[in-house]
Parts: C-alpha cells; sequence; structure tokens
C-alpha cells in the first residue's frame, strides 16, 4: 500500500524553487532512503510533509488522504512524524518529559497520566537511554540526544517515521548504533524515509532511494541502481 | 464636493508625509539593527521639543533647527545604540533571544526618555507659532507650516531612498539587513553600520518631531501614540521593508484623514482595524517577504 | 548550606510555609492598622498582575505588554456594573471580559511570529483608551465614572482571594500536563507541534487565562480609587511594571515573579509620594540594568551562587 504520496510538490522562497515538481510515493513497510547534494531539498520536502511549510503548488497525501493544508499537531497524531536535522530537544526538561510529552499529545486517542508514563519508559528501554531519564535533555551529548528525538517521535505511534540526518556528527560506533536502530524501528512496522550523507548507511539499509538536485527528483531505484547511476554518479562528482 | 475630497486627500497625504518619515526609522532599526524600538517615539518628542526649546529660548528658526536637531539625536541613538544595544547583542544567547531583550530594554528607555522629559518640562501642552498662515492650494485652504512638513517628509524620505540605493555606504546597510554575517565577511564593519542604522532611525524620529512641533502642540507623553502608529506602518509596509514603511505611512495617512473627516476620535481604531486585516489575510504586509 | 536546600525539597515544606503566610495575610485587618491592609491590597494587586504576566510570558517567551489594558478592562467593568450588581459577581465579569479580550487577541496573533503579538498588544491600551474616550463624548456624553465605595476590608478580602485563586491556578498549570506542553513550547515551538501539541490553543487559552487574573484585580481597586475615567484606568504604568517586576524577580520560577512585585510595589508606594517623575525614572533604568546584567532576575542569580556553592556540576552523560 502506499502509504505516502506527492504529486508536483513545489516550493519556492522568493524568486528560488526549493522543491521543484517533485512526484514521489513511500510505500508502507520499506525503509526509503532521501540523498542529494546540500541544498538539494531534502529537509524541505520533509517540512512540506510535516506541515512545517505549505506546499505551492502540490499535494500530498497520506494514507490516501491529503493531508497538505494541515498543522503539523494534526499530521502527527495522524500517525506521521519526523526528527530534526538541528536536533530539537526540550532541553530544560529531563529525558523522560520529553518523551512523555510525545506519549501525551501526539497519538489520536491520547491516554492517561499513567499509561503515558509507563509508554514514555518503554521508549526509553527501547532507545537505550534509560540511565539518563532524569537528566535535562540539554546535557546529553549529541548521540543520545538524537535518540531522545527518536523516542519521541516514536511515542506519538506513527506508522510513517522522517528522519533528518540521523547520523550526521556521529562517530562510527554511534553511528552503527544508529542503523542497528533504525532496523529495530522498521521491524515495529513502521515506514521510514531517511534523509542521509552518510552513503554507507543509506547502501545498506535502505530498500529504495530517492535523489534530489537543485529541488528536483533526479534519480530513484533500488541501492544497487543508484550506486551505478551515471546521472548521480555526476551529480556528486560535478559538485 | 470636490473641495472636500481634495481636503481630506491632501490632509491624508500631510499626515501620511509625516507617518513615513516615522516608520522609515522605526524600519531601518528593527530591519537592519533589528531593535524593536518601542521608545522611538520619544525620540520624536525629544525633537519637537528641543525645536521648541531652541524657538522659545533663542529665538532660532525652526527649518535652521534641523541642522541641529538632527545631528543631536543622531548623536544619542548611536550612542545608545554603541552601549546598551551592543552589549545586549552580545550577552543574548540567540537572535531571537536579542530581539527580546533589546525590545525590553527599549521598553526601560521609553519610561526613562519619557520622564525625564516630564521632569524637565511637566505634562503640560506647549506649542509655538511658525508659519501659521494659510495658503490658497486648489481651492482649499492649507497651513503652510503643513505643506512645508509635507514638502521636508518627502525629500528627507526620498533622499534617505536614494541614500540606500547608491550610495556605498547605504549598500553596507542593505547588505548587512539581508545577511549581517555575510557582509561581515566582505570587509563591512558590520558594528558600525547596525549603530549607523540606528542612530539614522533616531535621526528620522527626531526631524519628524521638529517638523510636527511646527504644525501641532507638543507634550511630553506623546510619543507613545506615534510609536504605535510606526509600529502599524511598518506591519502594513512589511516587516524589514523601507520602501514599504514609505507607502504604508501614505496609506495610513490617507486611512486617518477619511475617518478624520467622520469621527476624528476613532482615527487610532480604524488603523487598528486596519491592522487585524493585516493579520488576518496578509501578516507580511505590501512588500515584506 | 546543603542542609538548607535539602529541607526545602522535602515535599511539604513549601506547601507549609505558605499555609503560614496565608494565615498571617488572612488575620491582617486584626492585627495590622488600616495603612497596612491598604498596602498590603495594594502589593498584593502589583504581585496578581505580575505572576499573570509571568505565567504566559515566562514559558512561552512571548512578551505581552497588554496588561494595563486587562487591568483597565476590569477597572471600568466595575465603574459600569459596580452599583447595580452585587460585588463579587462584577469582579468575575470583570475577569471574564478580560479574559473574552485576551481570548480575541490571542486567536488573531499567537497564530504568527511573537513580533506580532509585542506590538499588537502594545498599542491595546491606547486604543481601548481612546474607544471608551469616544464611547463617553459622543455617547454618553459623561467623562468619567464614579464607582462604588466599598470597605478597605471588604477589598483586601477580595483581593486575597483573588491572589490565592492565581497561585492555585498557576500552581496546578505546572504540574499538569498543559504546563508540560506550555514549557515545551517555549523551548522549542516547531519540535513541541511536531509533537501533537496544538500550539496555538495552547497559547490563546494560556494567554486568556492570565488575561482573568488581571481584569479580576482592577476590578476590585476600582472600588478603592473611587473615580475612573480612561486616562486613570488605561495607563501604561501597568503595563511596564509587571514587566520590571517580572524580570527582576526571575521568570524562571514561580515565586520570581511574587518576590520582584513585593520589593516594587512596596517600593513605588513610598517613592509615589515623594518623586513622582524620578521614580518612574529611576524604575526605567533598574528595567534597562537587569535585562544587561541579571536577565535570570533575583531567583536566577540566587540558584547560580547556590549551584556554585554546593559544588554540583553537569558531565555530559
Amino acid at each position: 500500500m502506499r502509504i505516502l504520496e506527492g504529486e508536483g510538490v513545489t516550493k519556492y522562497f522568493g524568486g528560488l524553487a526549493a522543491v521543484s515538481n517533485v512526484d514521489f510515493h513511500i510505500d508502507q513497510g520499506e525503509i526509503v532512503g532521501l540523498i542529494g547534494p546540500n541544498g538539494a531539498g531534502k529537509t524541505t520536502l520533509f517540512n512540506l510533509i510535516s506541515a512545517a511549510l505549505v506546499p505551492k503548488p502540490g499535494a500530498i497525501r497520506f494514507k490516501g488522504e491529503k493531508i497538505t493544508g494541515l498543522k503539523p499537531y494534526q499530521i502527527c497524531r495522524l500517525g506521521v512524524a519526523r526528527t530534526f536535522q538541528e536536533v530539537k530537544v526540550f532541553g530544560n526538561m529531563p529525558v523522560l518529559e520529553n518523551v512523555l510529552l510525545g506519549s501525551l499529545f501526539g497519538t489520536s486517542t491520547g491516554m492517561s497520566s499513567a499509561d503515558a508514563a509507563r509508554e514514555a519508559t518503554g521508549l526509553l528501554e527501547f532507545v537505550g537511554l534509560s540511565a539518563v531519564r532524569a537528566t535535562p535533555a540539554k546535557d546529553l551529548t549529541l548521540a543520545n540526544q538524537k535518540r531522545l528525538e527518536v523516542a519521541r517521535a516514536l511515542a506519538t505511534k506513527p506508522e510513517l517515521l522522517l528522519l533528518d540526518e540521523l547520523m550526521a556528527g556521529l562517530n562510527p560506533t554511534e553511528t552503527a548504533e544508529a542503523m542497528e536502530l533504525v532496523t529495530r524501528i522498521r521491524d515495529k512496522g513502521i515506514t521510514i524515509v531517511m534523509i542521509e550523507h552518510v552513503m554507507k548507511a543509506i547502501m545498506s539499509v535502505c530498500d529504495r532511494i530517492i535523489v534530489l538536485h537543485h529541488g528536483e527528483k533526479i534519480a530513484e531505484g533500488t541501492p544497487q541502481e543508484i550506486a551505478t547511476s551515471r546521472t548521480v554518479i555526476e551529480v556528486y562528482l560535478g559538485e | 464636493m470636490l473641495v472636500s475630497i481634495l481636503n481630506i486627500v491632501i490632509s491624508g497625504l500631510l499626515m501620511g508625509g509625516l507617518y513615513a518619515l516615522i516608520a522609515m526609522g522605526l524600519s531601518l532599526q528593527y530591519g537592519v539593527a533589528r531593535v524593536l524600538n518601542i521608545a522611538h517615539g520619544e525620540f520624536i518628542m525629544l525633537g519637537a521639543f528641543i525645536t521648541w526649546v531652541l524657538y522659545s529660548v533663542f529665538g532660532i528658526n525652526p527649518l535652521v533647527s534641523l541642522a541641529i536637531v538632527g545631528p543631536v539625536i543622531f548623536i544619542i541613538g548611536f550612542i545608545l545604540y554603541r552601549t546598551l544595544f551592543t552589549r545586549l547583542r552580545i550577552s543574548s544567547a540567540s537572535s531571537a533571544a536579542f530581539e527580546g531583550n533589546s525590545m525590553l530594554a527599549a521598553f526601560g528607555l521609553l519610561f526613562i526618555i519619557q520622564n525625564i522629559a516630564l521632569a524637565i518640562w511637566g505634562g503640560d501642552m506647549r506649542g509655538y507659532s511658525y508659519l501659521n498662515f494659510g495658503v490658497n492650494f486648489l481651492g482649499a485652504v492649507f497651513a503652510a507650516n503643513r505643506l512645508l512638513a509635507l514638502a521636508f517628509a518627502v525629500v528627507i524620505g526620498l533622499a534617505f531612498y536614494i541614500f540606500l540605493a547608491r550610495t556605498r555606504l547605504g549598500k553596507a546597510i542593505r547588505a548587512a539587513a539581508q545577511d549581517p554575517a555575510t557582509a561581515g565577511l566582505m570587509g563591512v564593519n558590520i558594528n558600525l553600520v547596525l549603530a549607523l542604522c540606528f542612530g539614522l532611525g533616531a535621526l528620522m524620529a527626531g526631524l519628524a518631531g521638529l517638523l510636527i512641533s511646527m504644525c501641532f502642540p507638543i507634550y511630553a507623553t506623546m510619543g507613545l501614540e506615534y510609536t504605535i502608529i510606526a509600529l502599524i506602518v511598518v506591519v502594513l509596509g512589511g516587516l524589514g521593508s523601507i520602501p514599504g514603511s514609505f507607502i504604508g505611512g501614505f496609506i495610513l495617512g490617507l486611512v486617518g484623514s477619511i475617518v478624520s473627516s467622520w469621527q476624528p476620535a476613532l482615527a487610532m481604531a480604524a488603523y487598528y482595524v486596519l491592522f487585524m486585516l493585516l493579520l488576518l489575510v496578509r501578516p507580511k504586509g505590501i512588500m515584506g517577504k | 548550606m546543603n542542609t538548607i536546600r535539602d529541607i526545602f525539597k522535602r515535599p511539604l515544606v513549601p506547601g507549609l510555609i505558605s499555609l503560614i503566610l496565608l494565615i498571617l495575610l488572612s488575620t491582617l485587618p486584626v492585627y495590622g492598622s488600616d495603612y497596612n491592609v491598604i498596602l498590603l491590597t495594594a502589593i498584593l494587586m502589583y504581585v496578581i498582575i505580575t505572576v499573570s504576566w509571568a505565567i504566559f510570558s515566562g514559558p512561552t517567551g512571548y512578551i505581552s505588554l497588554a496588561p494595563a489594558a486587562f487591568f483597565g478592562v476590569g477597572i471600568y467593568t466595575m465603574a459600569i456594573l459596580g452599583e447595580p450588581l452585587p460585588l463579587l459577581v462584577v469582579v468575575v465579569i470583570g475577569g471574564l471580559v478580560s479574559f473574552i479580550l485576551a481570548l480575541i487577541v490571542g486567536a488573531l496573533t499567537l497564530r504568527l511570529r511573537g513580533v506580532y503579538f509585542a506590538i499588537f498588544t502594545f498599542g491595546l491600551v491606547v486604543l481601548i483608551k481612546e474607544l471608551l474616550l469616544f464611547w463617553e463624548i459622543s455617547i454618553t456624553g459623561t467623562r468619567g465614572r464614579f464607582v462604588v465605595l466599598e470597605s478597605n476590608t471588604t477589598i483586601y478580602y477580595v483581593m486575597l482571594g483573588i491572589f490565592v485563586a492565581l497561585m492555585l491556578t498557576a500552581y496546578f498549570i505546572r504540574r499538569s500536563k498543559f504546563g508540560l506542553a506550555l514549557q515545551s513550547i517555549g523551548e522549542s515551538e516547531e519540535a513541541a507541534a511536531h509533537t501533537g501539541i496544538n500550539v496555538t490553543l495552547v497559547k490563546v487559552i494560556t494567554f486568556a487565562i492570565s488575561a482573568f487574573f488581571m481584569g479580576a484585580a482592577g476590578a476590585i481597586i476600582a472600588t478603592r480609587w473611587t473615580y475612573v475615567d480612561p486616562y486613570v484606568a488605561f495607563n501604561p504604568l501597568f503595563s511596564f511594571l509587571p514587566v520590571l517586576m517580572a524580570i527582576f524577580g526571575g521568570v524562571g520560577q514561580l515565586y520570581g515573579p511574587v518576590i520582584g512585585a513585593v520589593i516594587f510595589a512596596y517600593l513605588e508606594e513610598i517613592l509615589l509620594t515623594t518623586f513622582p517623575y524620578y521614580y518612574m525614572l529611576i524604575f526605567g533604568i533598574i528595567l534597562v540594568v537587569v535585562i544587561l546584567y541579571l536577565p535570570t532576575g533575583l531567583v536566577g542569580l540566587v540558584q547560580k551562587l547556590w549551584k556554585r556553592s554546593s559544588g554540583e556540576q553537569h558531565a555530559n552523560t
């Protein structure tokens, strides 16, 4: 089933098209990689999906229903969650509270404080942050803050998770741990789209890859196809 | 009928010219120096009072005072930025924090300046008479001083616009407004430019105060209303757009004139209705990005 | 030093202190002079306006410059309705009118960036003043109104009641899911929105709640002032003072604005008669100095000193 579809998605900033007439689809259960040189429009596309920005023109559908025009909190409750390129944790709050907010507000049905606390604690264990549950989020290492963002996103019970450069700034050990986390999330039945620059991660974990350049989709296919595509290689070498 | 329409339009332009001048100054301070200077009206008041003192105590012609008031208010603004706001920029954790802090500091300045004026001159209305005779223009009569004020407002506004568009310093200012970091890298002394902008903004307020003092009575608490009007004009024109403030000033002046011909006391209400419509329909204003 | 901290951390101690304070305040008219009662009424009024301001502007970072407008609305509600209706009813209505006004202002401006909110709230007090002036001059033909009289003790108890209601509200907001959401908006509004929080709704409701208490305080203090007109009721000073008091005290904790309000309310009462313009001048200077050198306020300073003396450090974990 197509869990996410985009049709002619476009966004102009002043006279410049950050995203230009992009058609895309994501199938349920996939891990899709979104790659491209800096400034290609990848984060902008995420922003358009999560309603941080509004496409003009273009339409985006989640599970067949049009979501363009909804507010971010509504899209979250429908089942789309995301992390941010510049990590946006709630710095002065303890780690547990960060995740708790997701459980309390991010689901379509809502839940009691006791259940939410239970869920949040379970999620901290899932991502490996149980030890620091009472630490203020701003005092965590970068890798842990990224884990926290993921836990918070998972607390909203998403069917689709958008990860924006999860592995940026991580050392090799942390990167491997992050990759392992991604597979575990997929095993839970959550569809994943990930923006990444770390090629090794993308190639090994993704089922499919979409390539953006100057706001346009220039290639799409399996990791094998993308790795050998002339267009893609030129784009990356030519930059 | 035609005469009264003309009356309204020209009255609107007269006020509009002043509003445009005041708003451009504020736009410069917010758009470039990123200070939402809610004490802007107090610089207007200072300009007005200094002119009045120079005229009533020393007999100096207000038009001559232009050359005094301008530099004095500029220097006050420049020093304020170099000391207070620059310090604030350094100590603020982010640009959003700086915007909040500088607005609060300006709030403090508002009360400081206003109360200095109240302490010196008291709360009564003052005024003087200058060029108060009527001028016949297309069948309607207007006070000469108001026409002069309009002429000066437009001239100063245009001169400033040309300054921004054509001179090296003007281009540096525009660069700093767009992207302070890059401008700094390209050799623009960013701290100097920001202080200059703030000083220039204050100067425009001071000159507007001078022009206002020629036509209307002045009082120590007069600044607040002009600040509010200037803020609405800046939103109307588009936050950060100086040409927008110029146009917006005239639009608001016309709106005020039309409403005042019916009910003068409802002018501010009319401005706020316009403000609310903007917020609902097009917050970024006429020329906002 | 550590033992004092530990005592304060024990759950019942702040509650006990508050209870003792409440008992002392409730019995003040019995043992205190008339002057004390009037002074405490004024101090409580400033505490209410300041804490109300801090409930919204503290966590969210949206700086409201409108307290004077909501306060004035409360005052005028009492001026208009004080005769026909019972006192407490009018106080609540005063709060409600401010509440509704804040809902409208919030709905208009809180969907947008903070600067629009600041600008709109800044001019609000002048707008309402001019509308009322127009109303009085053109429509009712009056200029100002006389407000129904109440005894100093009655006024004191009503103000105390509003204060207690406010502190309870503030406390429960902080401890609730709503308060957590409010705090997250201040930390990162975008992340909060993407975590499923309807940020606009939370902001508007909090803003309206804060306005309610300002309106109620205005309604009751009007009976003390006995004569009000638009100039008296809508004074920008009442937007300035709560900001000064809250920032001086420190917006991080609940008691910061309380301390700031008590200090400055007391100062104002003393200086008002002696140096009318000079004291406002000094207050303006203090605000600027505090923003420059003490942005976390008195409470922040005390917390910093406490942390340093107990040698705490935060290692990266």
